[in-house]
């Protein structure tokens, strides 16, 4: 998992004087699962057309191996691609499909047959030969499509939104089926998608793309605790972001009120974005005949603040099941919080929100208008 | 059929029977039978003619050779078009479509001034002290006439199949290491066989049959089997000889149909213009 297989190197691209890809750098390791994550636009698609030969850059290089292969034809790499809306050749039988490219490649007939049962049961789609594309569902007719691309044998599979078309259920089941795949052929996989959720299931490394840049490179862990900018925390999972001033190390201010954080390095009174995940605010209710002078309320501040010296009121405004959990909105000093919780608090409660300082993540603010990748709530 | 669809295709199936599938079965009585009413045969056998025979298969030979002409033409425009942005395919597509809005007629008189002995080429030919050339009244102005009334017919159907073609699956077979060559044979020109049988069914056919474009371009000399069915009906007047004639054309015709069905197995939908 250490030699890079892939470089791309200052890679820039426009269409029609629109920037797409703005001096990219990214490196791709040997058997790595890479998702380039991003909304549309983001040029996600781009760097993958530019990989599979299909674009060409303006300017930047694309290294392979080791070798140059910047202006290389598609029909010359060693990558295949699997193509949204799977691209099959409708007037061909799928053991044609999948015969494809090795007929070109002028394999010797029993090689060939060989390679459609072998692939065919790698897809869980044994005795399919002679059917047409046509007479297949979404699912199976996507599974031909890789199949079709890994009887060549490509040191990388290219996959561009590839569970796009399927409803969820299938995208789900496909996503176990792609992992499997990928360890079993031991090749490296880059996939494009703007579904977070599949990106983090999926991936070893997954790189938030907006607008052209790269935002974020890292795990699913780093990128979803960790997220380096408002844009990553907001497109990975929910999230509440808010404006905050890092007072000193390991404080920071919001809304007026001062919570310990674990974060350092930012300097003093700097503006800085603050992300807390719903599922990281912990509610307390507060009965509603108690003040702030009562008993109650204090023995509840007092266990609070044990583990973080800040927290807020409010009150919960929404309140909505969703299976594994309750989610919640809570009003409080102008800001609406949303709340994971698996307890339920019925609107119009009065709470206490605290969350622990591990679980504040602090961010610079962008420091351009370029990289403003998504309007912060002002507060 | 329910009874509101039938009510609704009404009309459309009263001019069915009253102008195509009656005619047709007229023109079946007229050729199985003499002056008398009697049925023979004698009204198909006189296509054995010497000179009949040489209009059918100078007829045959005309339009084989438009519709090749035409195909060899019209692919790779086509392919050019598709390959164009929105606004400038537009331009070209109505461009040729432009003389398809006049009248047929109209064009192949134009032709003929075109192509007379003391025609347009010929003056420009005489200007630069070139010697005249025997244009008009030859098989290769009824060629040329046929390639020029028929061309858009076989351009659009192609244009259209080539269109629906996803980029993504000529992109899927560059990425498996196919060549231009091979993937225009293997994957674009398969996926527009429908459009391609279209083409040759709307050339062919009228082009076969053509009595106009041979009378303005070949004049008396060079006789098509259109204008030998219609002479029959308008200078002979003979009702029974020129059905007779016209069932053994339709048979040709039927041939051509069948085969093109054969080769359009289940490739897709047609392209239909």
């Amino acid at each position: 998992m250490s030699t890079k297989l892939i470089d791309l190197q200052h890679i820039t691209k426009s269409f029609d004087g629109q920037m797409v890809l703005d001096d990219l750098n990214l490196y791709i390791r040997e058997n790595e699962f890479l998702t380039l994550l991003g909304p549309s636009g983001c040029g996600k698609t781009t760097t993958l057309r530019i990989l599979g030969g299909f674009e060409t850059p303006d300017a930047g290089r694309v290294i392979f191996d080791g070798e140059d292969i910047t202006g290389l034809a598609p029909n010359k790499r060693q990558l295949n691609t699997v193509f949204q809306k799977y691209a099959l050749f409708t007037h061909m039988t799928i053991a044609e499909n999948i015969a494809f490219g090795l007929r070109i490649r002028k394999k010797p007939e029993s090689y060939i047959k060989d390679k459609i049962s072998y692939a065919l049961k790698l897809v869980n789609l044994d005795g399919y030969e002679n059917r047409m594309p046509d007479s297949l569902s979404g699912g199976q007719q996507q599974r031909i499509a890789i199949a079709r691309a890994i009887v060549n044998e490509p040191k990388v599979l290219l996959l561009d939104e590839p569970l796009g078309a399927l409803d969820l259920k299938l995208r789900q089941d496909m996503q176990y089926e792609l992992i499997r795949l990928k360890n079993e052929l031991g090749i490296t996989f880059i996939y494009v998608t703007h579904d977070q959720e599949e990106a983090l299931t999926m991936s070893d490394t997954i790189v938030v793309m907006n607008q052209g840049y790269i935002q974020q490179i890292g795990t699913p862990e780093d990128i979803y605790n960790e997220p380096e900018n408002a844009f990553v925390a907001d497109f990975i999972g929910d999230s509440n972001i808010l404006n905050g001033i890092m007072l000193q190390d390991k404080l920071v201010s919001m809304q007026g009120v001062k919570f310990a954080c674990v974060d350092t390095g930012f300097g003093i009174n700097k503006p800085v974005d603050v992300v807390i995940r719903p599922e990281d605010l912990e509610l307390t209710a507060i009965p509603e005949h108690a003040d702030e002078s009562s008993e109650e309320y204090q023995r509840a501040v007092r266990r609070i603040t044990k583990f973080n010296p800040g927290f807020m009121t409010g009150t919960v405004s929404h309140l909505i099941f969703k299976g594994v959990h309750y989610e919640m909105e809570v009003q409080s000093g102008g800001f609406e919080w949303l709340v994971h919780s698996t307890r339920m608090f019925p609107v119009g409660t009065k709470v206490l929100m605290s969350v622990d300082p591990f679980n504040i993540q602090i961010m610079n603010k962008p420091a351009s208008e370029d990289e403003e990748a998504v309007g912060v709530e002002d507060i | 059929m329910k009874r509101r669809n039938l009510a609704l295709s009404g009309p459309y199936l009263v001019w069915t029977a009253a102008f195509i599938i009656i005619p047709l079965l007229m023109i079946v009585y007229y050729g199985l039978t003499d002056s008398t009413g009697a049925f023979t045969w004698s009204n198909i056998a006189q296509m054995g003619t010497p000179e009949r025979m040489k209009a059918l298969v100078l007829s045959l030979i005309l339009s084989l050779i438009a519709t090749a002409i035409c195909l060899i033409m019209a692919y790779p425009l086509a392919l050019i078009l598709s390959h164009m942005k929105a606004g400038a395919t537009g331009f070209i597509v109505t461009i040729f479509i432009i003389p398809m809005w006049m009248n047929s007629l109209l064009r192949i008189l134009a032709w003929q001034t075109l192509l007379e002995r003391n025609g347009v080429i010929n003056q420009i030919l005489t200007f630069l002290h070139l010697p005249k050339l025997y244009l008009i009244n030859t098989p290769y102005a009824i060629a040329l006439g046929m390639i020029y009334d028929f061309l858009p017919f076989m351009l659009l159907p192609i244009y259209n199949a080539l269109e629906k073609i996803d980029q993504n699956v000529v992109n899927a077979a560059y990425d498996l290491g196919a060549n231009r060559f091979q993937t225009f044979w293997k994957v674009i020109f398969p996926l527009t066989i429908p459009g391609v049988i279209s083409g040759i069914t709307m050339v062919f056919v009228p082009a076969l049959t053509t009595f106009v474009i041979s009378d303005f371009l070949g004049g008396s000399k060079v006789l098509l089997i259109g204008n030998v069915i219609e002479r029959q009906f308008t200078q002979v007047g003979d009702w029974n000889v020129g059905s007779g004639l016209s069932l053994v054309l339709m048979v040709f015709i039927l041939i051509s149909m069948a085969v093109m069905q054969h080769y359009d197995k289940g490739i897709g939908e047609g392209v239909v213009l």
